[in-house]
């Protein structure tokens, strides 16, 4: 190595065949707005992030901004103690920030996801450690360049340059950034650009950062490391997903209506409709059975069987047992989930090909508008729809829709109307046998326990009294004649207590199931 | 970097570079052809026919005045209106996602004494079973679905209209006292036996202790009576504005209490404060009304001289369209259209009358209606309302036309957003209303709206502007007990006055009533037979 022209007070920063000054100056000046940029778009990651996941937006932006500015304030201060080596140590902390940086969206959702506990520790960890090499960098850069630009000139151009970088990316941020790339791919990207800078000072100071051959199998993995990661983001974000959902996802879509999810583990296929558990094909059976089979095996002679919401097509597999049942009709408003369970293999082999049967007609539309359009009369009604959690889906659980499902009903028709949990929600249960008996029809309550879900409850309605079967086909896995009485009858914790009726100007059964889920017992 | 953090606050939770502003429409009613009125000079009839009745003026009044002739079999009337849709306040538009309302959206529960509105309400199918009951039951599609309203303050969406949601015991305390206050008013009876505020308000109290209270405005009296929290009195100049298009510095305190205090109805199974409601508000009463009475109307006409004479009336109006005039000997004219439009065409006019008719304050009015391709959404707080208010606005907030809809799903719909002009003299406000660009209040309105849902630009399809400004007449301090308001209600010779003009404020329930009150004075003296729904 050539000896210095000319001896530094911080040792190494002049070198015997420099570029022209003029260039380093404006190259490390260049590289002050990459890293103003970056410094920036990782807090905004961050900050995004914290109320992506946890709401709020307020309170994490100023959390994320405070501990980020806080940690950089200590990385400017911990600057003084960096004596020898500048550039080198310049070196390497852009290496590190580019790394850091890189994978901290991934690890954040990751983190989220799989250890949600220690989430906080993840996210406030990666805002401290990049905070504070951010902040290590300006005052190094500053140094670096003191001898090149007098101190006026210096101080001015390095923050006119920070300043425009985080100008740069405060605007690009919320339109392009955020909303076209993503926060992960965003995170790797700004990597790649830290370490493109340190690639960049690695050849304008390869004088000086000997051993080269180490420093750029080091730049080269990083860059190797974060380019892999930018192509697979997608990767990354399903596998965030997955650890939200315990098992594999073998199937994930995001339609116009709800995010539909199927899980499979071993022999175990799940369905989830926004995250939340429609079934688990170890038990759907017994949903199934409970739901169909106390009401339609009571209708010998049933032909006209209509079926609202149930896209997945297991009532209707349990309907077609029935041979004399003529035509199904299937309402469900979401088309692509009534093609997914009618062309994907494994859900075909689940509801045995029922979307497919010619006795089954599928119509995709809302069940409420399509029943007050309808005039058709049908011996057989099931209503399977998601619980009523917000007041959309109370709606579907009212008076109004009651009476209507009344009009469609034949002569000596039944209909059976999955009701929530009798248990975890008691008073929402009877709120819709109470709503139903509002409605004029007359509601006859029963249970089952589908331990994916907990004790299940169901009301028949009919126009004159119900008298249940007493006999079901051999084929059944869960239901005998032995059972019946079971279902009927209710344990003193589920029995009937006096609710209200609900209706579209109270819409009361959602305030109940609110609270009731609210304490009921988490799995 | 210090900065530019500070900076990444503002660019991360809201600004973004605006989208360009949604097209739209600025409506207004027909202001030239009723500056003809003021102007003179229209052509004199080329035809003349004759007509037992005219109705002038196809709102609320004039149709309930059609309604009652057709309910007592008579049918040698005729309607004639300005505008070329009918409907007067309860105008409605639609388009392809929604029909949407112009004007007012909804109906309280009617009181007892509102007969002629329940009656109404059963011929529509509305009102089930007795319409006389103390608690008839409703149609419940037509009740608000929940959530009713609900409230933005601080940045965050709660229940209720009430702003309590941060207030201490006492402001609670004085908000149950004001409750209290209301509803000993509803209970109150005067000294000659009537209910102190009834609605129909001519059935009210005359008992001049009472009627002493139209000499004060509403914000006095409320210090008077020790109410001071900001929960009192944001709820009741929001009334007032929301009601009246009035400020309640401004509004008589026997207006301001009449609001509160003269519904006292109850339905069988819905809370007494539930509404009725439809996608086109009030507009769907009127789309029935004219699909089920069909009455022969006459749009886009303007009616410039009414001339009582010994035997009949002369009705002449201007038809535009052809730029002629037809003639029309009445026996009787139903006047349903405002007072400001008899005081020009009504000739010859006493000095009382003529003044009484110039009497009047109006309200000026914007109204909007934002379609937009996604229901505004929420992550926190009351979710998403009929009735949707803005705490620190000077409008009234919005409702959604699609609320009533049985569907799940919530997609497009239209917004309709109500702003009184009530910051300044009417005079001013109009002339502010009329000589700003649709582009500057969609500009407003957008930015009003943006707070709640910075999203709402984005969304927005279309956003339609109606500048009403003679909206709604105001019950300003000493007006609704004036001998003015009292001499307009007795009309002229053969010319009743069916608007709610008559009342002193602008209430669907008053329209209706003025306008069946005058069908059958109407009836009585040709002699056609009939017990009063009155």
């Amino acid at each position: 190595m050539l000896s210095p022209r000319r001896v530094d007070p911080d040792g190494d920063l002049a070198s015997p065949e420099p570029p022209s000054p003029g260039a380093l100056s404006r190259a490390l000046l260049a590289s002050v707005f990459v890293i103003a940029a970056c410094g920036l778009v990782y807090e905004l990651i961050a900050g995004a992030a914290a109320s992506y996941l946890l709401g709020d937006s307020v309170t994490q932006f100023s959390l994320v901004i405070g501990t980020y500015l806080a940690a950089m304030g200590v990385g400017s201060f911990l600057s003084r103690f960096v004596r020898a080596g500048l550039v080198a140590r310049f070196f390497e902390i852009e290496l590190a920030i580019a790394v850091l940086g890189g994978v901290s969206a991934a690890t954040i959702f990751l983190a989220f996801a799989h250890v949600p506990a220690s989430f906080k520790f993840v996210l406030f960890g990666f805002v401290t450690l990049v905070g504070v090499l951010v902040g290590l960098e300006i005052p190094l850069v500053m140094r670096i360049l003191r001898d090149r630009l007098g101190f006026r000139e210096l101080v001015a151009n390095v923050l006119s340059f920070d300043y425009l970088g985080a100008l740069a990316v405060s605007v690009a941020f919320p339109l392009v950034l955020a909303p076209h790339l993503g926060l992960i791919r965003t995170a790797f990207l700004f990597g790649l650009m830290n370490a493109l800078v340190a690639a960049w000072a690695l050849y304008l100071f390869r004088a000086q950062l000997a051993p080269l051959s180490w420093r750029a199998a080091q730049v080269g993995t990083v860059i190797a490391l974060l380019a892999a990661g930018l192509a697979g983001a997608d990767r990354l974000t399903r596998l965030a997903e997955e650890g939200l959902y315990a098992d594999q996802i073998v199937y994930a879509r995001s339609t116009k209506y709800q995010r539909i999810v199927v899980t499979k583990w071993r022999e175990d296929v799940r369905l989830f409709l926004n995250g939340n558990l429609q079934f688990s094909s170890r038990d759907e059976y017994r949903y199934h059975e409970a739901l169909v089979h106390p009401g339609l095996a009571a209708l010998p002679g049933a032909r006209r069987v209509l079926v609202l919401g149930g896209g997945d097509g297991l009532a209707v597999r349990e309907v077609l047992r029935y041979p004399d049942v003529e035509s199904v009709t299937l309402v469900d408003l979401d088309p692509e989930m009534t093609q997914l369970f009618a062309t994907a293999p494994l859900l075909r082999t689940l509801n045995r090909d029922a979307l497919l049967s010619p006795k089954v007609k599928v119509v995709n539309a809302d069940a409420f508008k399509w029943l007050e359009a309808s005039g058709e009369y049908f011996d057989f009604i099931v209503v399977d729809f998601p619980d009523p959690s917000n007041y959309s889906l109370g709606k579907l659980y009212t008076t109004s829709f009651y009476q209507l499902l009344e009009r469609r009903l034949a002569a000596r028709g039944l209909a059976v109307i999955q009701s929530t949990s009798p248990l975890y929600a008691r008073k929402s249960f009877w709120c819709v046998v109470t709503t139903i008996e509002a409605a004029g029809l007359k509601a006859t309550p029963y249970h089952a326990l589908v331990p994916s879900f907990g004790e299940w409850g169901y009301v028949i309605a009919s126009r004159a009294p119900y008298v249940p079967p007493g006999r079901y086909g051999p084929e059944l896995k869960f239901l005998t004649a032995e059972i019946e009485p079971a279902l009927f009858s209710f344990p003193k914790d589920m029995a009937r207590v006096p609710a209200e009726v609900n209706r579209l100007n109270n819409q009361v059964l959602v305030q109940y199931y609110e609270q009731e889920w609210k304490r009921a017992p988490v799995e | 970097m210090a900065a530019g953090a500070a900076a990444l606050l503002a660019s991360a939770c809201g600004g973004r570079a605006a989208p360009p502003l949604p097209p739209g429409a600025l409506l207004a009613p027909r202001h030239e052809l009723g500056h003809r009125l003021r102007d003179g000079g229209l052509p004199r009839a080329t035809e003349h026919r004759r007509r037992a009745v005219v109705i002038v003026g196809a709102g609320i009044g004039g149709l309930s005045a059609a309604w009652r002739f057709r309910k007592a079999g008579f049918d040698d009337f005729e309607l004639i209106e300005l505008e070329t849709t009918a409907g007067g306040n309860s105008r409605a538009g639609e388009n392809a996602v929604s029909a949407f309302p112009w004007g007012a959206h909804y109906l309280p529960l009617p009181t007892r004494e509102s007969r002629a509105v329940r009656l109404l309400l059963a011929d529509l199918g509305v009102l089930k079973g007795d319409p006389d009951a103390a608690a008839p039951r409703y149609e419940e599609r037509y009740l608000c679905f929940s959530p009713h309203e609900r409230l933005y303050r601080d940045g965050a969406w709660h229940d209720g209209l009430v702003p309590l949601a941060r207030a201490g015991a006492a402001e609670r305390d004085e908000w149950r006292r004001f409750q209290d206050r209301m509803d000993g008013f509803k209970r109150l009876r005067g000294a000659d036996g009537r209910r102190a505020f009834a609605i129909p308000m001519a059935q009210s109290s005359r008992d001049p202790q009472l009627l002493a209270l139209d000499a004060v405005t509403m914000r006095d009296w409320l210090v008077a009576a020790g109410f001071t929290s900001d929960a009192v009195h944001w709820s009741v100049h929001y009334a007032c504005r929301d009601d009246y298009g009035c400020d309640y510095r401004h509004v008589s305190a026997w207006a301001g209490i009449h609001y509160f205090a003269s519904r006292d109805a109850h339905a069988q199974d819905a809370d007494p404060e539930t509404v009725l409601t439809w996608p086109a508000g009030n507009g769907w009463i009127v789309q029935r009304m004219l699909e089920r009475w069909a009455p022969p109307l006459t749009a886009g006409a303007l009616v410039h001289r009414v001339e009582p004479r010994p035997r009949d009336v002369l009705v002449e109006a201007y038809l535009p369209g052809e730029d002629r005039s037809v003639a029309i000997a009445a026996q009787h004219v139903v006047w349903a259209a405002p007072a400001a439009f008899a005081a020009r065409a009504l000739r010859p006019v006493d000095a009382e009358l003529g003044a009484a008719l110039r009497a009047f304050d109006y309200a000026p009015w914007l109204v909007a209606n934002l379609t937009v391709d996604e229901s505004p959404r929420d992550r926190h707080g009351a979710p998403l309302s009929w009735d949707n208010v803005l705490y620190d606005s000077p409008a009234l907030g919005y409702v959604v036309a699609t609320h009533q809809d049985l569907a799940s799903r919530r997609g497009a719909t239209v917004l309709t957003y109500y702003w009184p002009l009530c910051d300044e003299a009417p005079a001013d406000a109009r002339r502010r209303l009329l000589s700003t660009p649709r582009e500057a209040w969609a500009e407003r309105i957008l930015a009003d709206l943006g707070r709640p849902h910075p999203e709402i630009r984005e969304t927005v399809r279309t956003l339609d502007v109606f500048a009403n400004g003679h909206a709604m007449a105001c019950p300003r301090p000493g007006f609704v007990w004036s001998a003015a308001r009292g001499r307009v209600e007795r009309g002229a010779a053969r010319v009743h006055f069916a608007h709610s003009d008559a009342s002193g404020f602008s209430l669907f329930e008053e329209a209706q009533y003025r306008g069946v009150a005058a069908a059958e004075r109407v009836l009585a003296s040709l002699g056609v037979r009939g017990e009063s729904i009155l």
